[in-house]
């Protein structure tokens, strides 16, 4: 299990890869990889955004997550997991989050991968501070559900 | 004693400082030592509390050498 910050853009696809390639004794025993990429929109409540500073609690940001994937583990029978996260300024399109879960079976590695993926949204110390196109900066009050609202 | 006070994001720029540094003679809650630290502003609601880099009350004590954040609610991922 591994949790890592990154101040430099990251590309999901080859830190999973990677980490399962590192991860030799996992090689025939799992069945299942759960990827879940959350990226930057250049729109949020109705304005368009240009870029965004992550500003975090550095060591009890991860220990949050440490504490979060070991939660999931307790759970789920999780194989192995990986979480990577970007701090410091973003552009739309980047990557904000990874969550990456293997596990010997599908609805594992669904369940484990949703459950630290929302823990982490509403308990890792990160703050996101908008820049808007047209007005300024402004701080992101709260994380909401997670689904698109109908007008 | 010495005490390490944090201050992140929104609230950071409220308090108009990200840390202070606090001698105190005696435990006392993070609630009053919010009202030491920032006597101008009462504690702002939904602000969130963590003492030695976990999730706390506000009504924890905090004791000598202890590192105490404030800070709003997250909003990562």
């Amino acid at each position: 299990m591994r949790v890592k910050i990154s101040i430099e853009p990251f590309d999901p696809w080859f830190e999973a890869r990677a980490y399962q390639d590192a991860a030799g004794q996992m090689a025939g025993k799992f069945g299942a990889l759960s990827l879940f990429v959350g990226t930057m929109r250049d729109f949020n409540e109705g304005d368009e955004v240009a870029g965004m500073t992550l500003e975090h609690y550095p060591g009890m940001t991860e220990k949050a997550l440490e504490k979060i994937v070991q939660e999931a583990a307790e759970c789920w029978p999780v194989l192995d997991a990986l979480v990577v996260h970007r701090v410091g300024d973003i552009l739309p399109g980047e990557p904000i989050v990874l969550v990456a879960v293997w596990t010997s079976h599908r609805g594992d590695a669904f369940d484990a991968s949703r459950h630290i993926m929302e823990a982490l949204k509403s308990k890792a110390p990160f703050w996101k501070k908008e820049r808007l196109q047209a007005t300024g900066e402004r701080w992101v009050a709260e994380n909401t559900d997670g689904y698109l609202k109908s007008e | 004693m010495s005490i390490k006070v944090r201050y992140f994001a929104s609230l950071k720029e409220r308090v108009g400082r990200s840390e202070d540094n606090v001698s105190i003679a005696e435990p006392l809650t993070a609630d009053t030592l919010w009202r030491q630290c920032v006597p101008e502003l009462p504690p702002p609601e939904q602000i969130l509390v963590a003492i030695n880099l976990d999730y706390a009350d506000w009504d924890s004590l905090v004791k000598d050498g202890d590192e105490v954040a404030f800070f709003p609610p997250v909003t990562g991922g």
